[in-house]
Formats: structure tokens, sequence, C-alpha cells
């Protein structure tokens, strides 16, 4: 019972199977798609406006600039960098605090569950969406020249950068709420709010003190720089520091910002554990 | 009957293909999950290990291939240490020793064919095997050994698409791949229903007899072990207490094997 | 009745009122208001803005696209920084994220190349291109740098923990049949973790096209640098001409890699 014929004395050698691993046109498809990549890294290449030089001396003028940030100036700290860092926080709480006074009301208009008027859902979903595709820098760029410079615009773009993203998530949340306990509270008689209060929110809390906590920690790295462009915070300092050449009080400003970013993703963990 | 039980030679007659003397391995230091293991596993046949659960038999098994270190003792293959091994030398001793996993341990996200394919890692250059061009011998005795395991037309199938049964009896193909000296089944057996079971044991012995492959199987069903076993080894505490022919295998020898008697 | 003010022993809750909930609300709204008046954020101050931001909304429609051609130049620039970050940063993440897994490289390795990753991660990626515009000039190169630096600690990290989730019993089948690191790799490791990885880079491709039209504000090319000078100008209307075209960009490339994370399902 020679069940596997050696190789020696093959007789079906001609009947012999081929095996590759994909059908032509998965290959075809493959090559495409490498095709598109490739041509797109090399058009990138091509045409970059990179100066050679440039590109040669970079490791070079990275090691320079590192060894010069070295050692960080920790005196520097206290009170000028503490207090910007104080501020940077301000920034990202507040921020994320009153983002929820416009994102509250969009998600409820975006979610299809709960408000049944189609366009408004549309023109919800449009402002989320246009709160989302602009970046926190280019609205504070816009609420500079509004407030003029300060922390103030900082806030104000931290919150409406935060709308799309809280509304967005928050929306979501609402749209994947059992329908049966409002059901019963409207048998009951209650009131649109009292079905919202009772039927909804306690089925949303947990995602939306998720939710709050995923933009605060996001806001916190965010908040770092807004004051490259003149909103308030750290990035002041750190932009001052930069463009005159104090590279040892730049150091302690990445050190300190570092520290903040590390603290607040290691407070958020913590509670949304405790939360959850 | 399948051909291993009738032709039930007298095993010290055959040269031994493995030898195994004084295998120790400790977890942790001080408390041994193997105590000294002396075994040699004959150049044919189907040798079971049989044992209470945790009493060693998987580390045993997986110290041959040393996918588990051993702490002291020796493990010769044809003659050549395995412990101490490493890097080329060690891939080279693995790929001349064949392996069936419980839980089949397939590439899941790969076809069938790329799973039988990879028993032949050990021998093709690292291009062939990235591109998947194996050479065409290669390819016809998988083609062959799919045949021989009964799902030739699963070849292109994503192995996550198939049945356990299905998925034990791959991984057989891709052991023998390898064309190993030796099979090492670690309880190849445990994860199917019965009929299955039987099913995979009948075609692990067939395909290995036929390819003259001695095989060293754990099996956790002592009456299986007994039907396609030439040879018994029981397990307890870390220490080999039964080495004989399935007939000499009597009732105090399992009750010395798993203890108490409630359970037969 | 003086029951209504003290409840009697008898009396039994329906509900427990959440008193810690109730505090942190009202700790929150506290601090809402103090830290409002230390950063200058009054009514006056708001109201007065939002008359100033009428203006400058009349100001920007309706928006001027005369200077098109300076906008495409920028856009383009944009574009390949994104392209490029994206292809070096993806490179770069392959062998970095295998390094980071701690079920496949020792500690002494793993740990040191975490540690690269999550600074990675917690610069911004517009302070990173500040100091590279400081260390290796003005231009596009700093932007690609900066971008690599944010793609590496995203897709590096997200590959390391999903090849730390992988099933070690495919691995460990694969060694038994003597295959080598880069073998083990390439069959048991990357067939388990592949359609994750692509859905990383393209994600990372998708917010390094964002990323990518801001990085000009500090100097590191792209459409970032036009906006800015723009708004140094007061040309409100050219920055809603580019504002628009920034948006419609996002816009078509998430359509886009919507449909190709569609089609890779």
């Amino acid at each position: 019972m020679n069940a596997i014929p050696a190789a020696k004395h093959d007789p079906v050698a001609p009947l012999r199977r081929e095996w590759t691993r994909l059908t032509a046109a998965q290959r075809i498809s493959r090559w495409l798609v490498w095709l598109v990549i490739v041509a797109a890294v090399a058009w990138a290449v091509r045409s970059i406006d990179i100066i050679p030089e440039f590109l040669e001396d970079a490791p070079e003028q990275m090691a320079d600039l590192l060894v010069r940030m070295w050692p960080p100036d920790i005196a520097h700290y206290y009170p000028a960098v503490h207090d910007a860092l104080i501020e940077t926080l301000h920034i990202a709480t507040l921020g994320t605090v009153f983002c929820f006074t416009l994102a509250v009301p969009l998600a409820l208009m975006a979610a299809r569950n709960i408000c049944p008027i189609r366009p408004l859902n549309t023109l919800a979903q449009l402002g989320l969406v246009a709160s989302r595709s602009v970046n926190s820098l280019v609205w504070a760029l816009l609420f500079v020249a509004i407030f003029g410079p300060g922390a103030a615009a900082g806030v104000f773009a931290i919150a409406f950068r935060s709308v799309g993203f809280v509304g967005k998530l928050l929306s979501e949340a609402l749209e994947e709420t059992d329908h049966g306990p409002r059901e019963a509270l409207r048998a009951a008689g209650a009131s649109w709010g009292g079905e919202m209060l009772k039927g909804v929110w306690p089925q949303v809390q947990p995602a939306f003190w998720g939710i709050a906590l995923f933009r605060w920690d996001i806001n916190v790295r965010e908040s770092a720089v807004l004051g490259l462009v003149g909103a308030g915070g750290i990035g002041l300092v750190l932009d001052d520091a930069i463009n005159f050449f104090q590279w040892e009080r730049v150091a302690t400003v990445l050190l300190a910002i570092l520290a903040v970013v590390l603290l607040a993703e290691v407070i958020v963990t913590r509670i949304r554990a405790r939360l959850l | 009957m399948s051909a291993s039980m009738t032709a039930s030679a007298p095993a010290a007659g055959l040269a031994s293909a493995l030898e195994i003397r004084g295998l120790v391995k400790e977890y942790v230091a001080g408390k041994p999950v193997l105590r000294g293991v002396d075994l040699a596993v004959p150049a044919e046949g189907i040798t079971a290990i049989i044992g209470p659960s945790g009493t060693g038999k998987s580390t045993l098994i997986r110290c041959i291939n040393r996918l588990v270190e051993p702490t002291r003792g020796s493990i010769k293959l044809h003659g050549e240490e395995l412990t101490g091994l490493s890097g080329r030398g060690l891939r080279l001793a693995r790929r001349r020793i064949g392996m069936v996993f419980q839980e089949y341990n397939l590439v899941e996200r790969l076809s069938v064919m790329e799973n039988v394919l990879s028993g032949r890692l050990g021998y093709v250059p690292l291009w062939r095997a990235w591109l998947r061009k194996y050479p065409a011998a290669d390819i016809e005795r998988a083609f062959m050994l799919l045949d021989a395991v009964g799902l030739p037309e699963h070849a292109t199938r994503r192995a996550d698409a198939l049945s356990g049964g299905q998925r034990q009896r791959v991984g057989i193909a891709r052991a023998l791949m390898q064309r190993p000296d030796i099979l090492l089944a670690d309880e190849p057996t445990s994860s199917l229903d019965p009929r299955t079971a039987v099913e995979v044991l009948e075609l692990l012995t067939r395909l290995t007899a036929a390819e003259g492959v001695p095989v060293i199987i754990n099996i956790h069903n002592v009456d299986l072990a007994k039907r396609y076993a030439r040879r018994i080894v029981g397990m307890s505490g870390g220490s080999v207490i039964f080495d004989g022919p399935p007939e000499q295998l009597e009732t105090h020898h399992l009750r010395a094997i798993y203890g108490g008697e409630d359970w037969m | 009745m003086s029951a209504t003010t003290s409840p009697s022993p008898t009396r039994r809750v329906a509900f427990a009122p959440n008193w810690p909930m109730r505090i942190a609300l009202l700790l929150l709204l506290a601090y809402t208001v103090w830290a409002s008046s230390r950063l200058g954020l009054t009514w006056d101050r708001v109201a007065h803005g939002m008359g100033e931001g009428g203006k400058l909304l009349a100001r920007m429609v309706p928006p001027n696209f005369e200077r098109w051609s300076l906008l495409l130049e920028g856009l383009l620039e944009s574009l390949q920084i994104a392209v490029l970050a994206s292809a070096i940063g993806i490179l770069l993440s392959l062998p970095l994220g295998l390094l980071a897994a701690r079920n496949l490289s020792p500690w002494f390795v793993a740990g040191p190349v975490r540690a690269v990753i999550a600074v990675c991660r917690s610069l911004h990626y517009v302070i990173v291109a500040i100091l590279f515009v400081k260390a290796i000039g003005f231009g596009a190169l700093a932007g690609t740098a900066a971008l690599v630096v944010a793609s590496i600690g995203f897709i590096a990290k997200l590959f390391a923990e999903a090849i730390e989730e992988i099933s070690m019993k495919q691995v460990e089948a694969i060694r038994a049949t003597g295959a080598s690191a880069l073998k083990v790799i390439a069959y048991a490791v990357l067939p388990q973790v592949a359609s994750r990885f692509i859905g990383f880079c393209l994600y990372q491709l998708d917010s390094n096209l964002r990323n990518s039209t801001l990085v000009g504000i500090v100097g590191a090319g792209g459409i970032g640098g036009t906006l800015f000078a723009a708004f140094k100008r007061f040309d409100y209307d050219f920055v809603a001409a580019i504002l628009l075209s920034i948006i419609a960009l996002i816009f078509l490339a998430e359509i886009i890699s919507g449909r190709v994370r569609a089609a890779l399902r």
C-alpha cells in the first residue's frame, strides 16, 4: 500500500499540475497597485523641491542641533515655561468643555433616530465635517484674526476643531442606542426632554465620557502648538526660544511638552479604566 | 486493520532513530517537569506516549525539536546530538523533524497549498519562499500529498475555510512535506470528534508507514494508542513508568500511570 | 412637614444620589468660570469677537481664485510631501514595528525601539517640523522629514501592537519546519497582520495629506506657507480660496481611501 508514489517512477509526469498563488486577474491587479504606488513615489521624488545640498548635510545638521540642545536649561523652567504650560492645559480643557455647547446639539440633530427631519441631519453632518476638515492650527489663525493674539483665540480654535470630532462620535453613539426604553417612556407619557434624559442619556453616558476624555487627550497635544501662530500657550515660549536660537531652552520646553503629553495619556487611561 | 498493527515486529530488533538520555526540563528551577527521561524510539512504526495531563508529554515532544529548551540530558537523532544546537544547525535539524499539532497550527490566512509548501521552508532559499517560486518537484510532491490526504481540490482555499479534520490532514501533509526522519505528533486528535480522530490516525499511520517515517505521538485515548501504536510509553509525574508493546499494557500499568481506577 | 427636609430612617431612597458625580460637575463648572477669567475670556470679548468674525467672513466672500497657479503649486507640493513621507514612513515602520513587538524580539531590542516610537508619537508634527526647518532649512525636505517621524509614531506603534496579538501557535508551527527568522516572518507573521498593516498605512496616508497642508505654516513646504502668507497680508479672500481647496483635496482623498478600503475587504 504505497500511498505516495516516489518521484522517480512518476507515471503521470505529463499531467503535472501547476500551482500559482494568485489567479491571473489577481496578479494583474496587484501589479497595477504596485505600478500606481511606484509611479506616485517617482513623481513625488522627481518634482519635489528639495535642495540636494540640504539633503546631504541634513544628518550632520540634525546632530549639531541635538548637541546644542544638551544640556537642557532646566533653570528656565520656572516661571516662564511653567506658566505657559499651565495656560496650555487651560486652553485644552476649556476648549474641550466649550466644544460640547455646539457638539451636543449638532450630534442630536445629526443622529437619524433622534431627529427625524432628513435635511436637518444633512445640515448637521455638513457642519461637523466642516469643523473636522479645518485643522486646529488653521482655526487658530482665523481666531487670532478675530480676537487678536492670545489664549482666547486658542480656546476657540480647540473648541471649534473638537466640535466635528466629538459631534461625529456622539451622533454615532446616539444612533446605536436601543429604541426600547424611549418607546416605553413615551408610552408612559414622558415629554421629549424626559425621553432624552431618562431613555437616551443613560445609554450614551459611558460613550460620552469616553469621547470627552479621548478628545481632551488630543487637545493637550494640539494646544501645545497653537502658540506658533500666536494663540497662546507653550507654543509661544517655544517659538521665542527657537527664534533666538536658545537651544537649551528649546530642549526644556520640549521635555515639558513631552512630560505633559505622556501624563495626560496616563491620566486618561486611568480614568477610563475606572469609568468603563 | 492497518499495516502497522499486523506487521508488529519485535521492537528490540530495530535500530533506534531517536535516543533520549536523562532528559530533564525545569520551567522553574527546582521544579522539574521531566525528571530524567530515557527513551529509544525505533526507526519505524508509531510510538505512543500516554499519561495524565500535565505530566510533561507535550514538553517531552517539544524538547525534541527544541520548541522547548531542555535543561539537561541528551537527545540524539540518528546519532546526531540535538541539544546544544543553535542557529543554522538547529534549523537543519528541525527540517528533519516533522511536527503535527493539537490545534493544527496552520497559518490560517494562507492557502492550503502555501501551508503544505511551508514544510519546505527549511530547504528553499528565502527569495523562493518569499515569492512562492517553489521548485516544480516540491509543488508536485505537495499535490501528491494533498491527493494522499484526500484534499486535492482544496489547494487554493484558505486554511481557515476548512473543517478541523481537514485542517489536521493539511497539517500532516505539511509535516511530511519536510521528508522528515521522524515525525512528532502532539495530541493530534484531541481537538477532533471521535470518528474524525480515527480517520486522521488511520491516515497518519498509513502515510508514515509508506514513507518509512517513525512517529512519536502524544495521545490521551488509551484505546486508540493500543490500536495504532507498535509501542507504548506510559508517563507519570515526569518519568517513564511503562515502556513496551501494547499487548503488555495491563490494567495495573494503567492504574500506575493514571492513578485510581474509577475512570476505567 | 419636617420629614421632607430630613428623611426619617424608615424612608427608602429610590435613587441613590450620585454625589461624587454631582461634586465633580460642580467643580468642573467652577473651574470653567475661574479659568475663563484667567485667560481673559469675558462676554464683552466674545461679543466683540463675534462682530469681528462677521467682518472677517464678509471679507472672505467671494473667495478669490485669481492666483490659482500659486494655489495649485502649493497643493501639489503638499501632495508630494504626503506621498514621500508616507512611502518612507511605511518602509521604516515595517522593520521598526517588527523589532518593537515583544513577542518576537528580545526585550533589549524591543525596549529601545518602543522608546523611539513613543517619542515620535508624543511630539506634535508641527513642532518636529520647526526643528527640522531650523536644522536643515526651509522647504519640502523639512516637511517630509517631520511627517516621516509622525508616520513612524503611528504605523510602527499600531503594527507592533497588531503583531503582539497574533497567534504564536502558527509561528511555532513554521519555526518547527526549520524556517529561519525571516521566513517565519514571511509565512507566519505577515499573513496574520498584512491586512491590518495596509489599513494603518492608508489611514496614515490620509492624515499625512491633511498634515502636509499645514507644515508650511512653519516653513516646511506645501500649501500651508501660502496660507500663512495670505493671512499675514490680510488677503482673506485668497485665504478662503486656499481653505476651500484644501478641504476639497482632503475630501477627495477621503473618498478614494474609503473606496480602496472597501475594495480590500
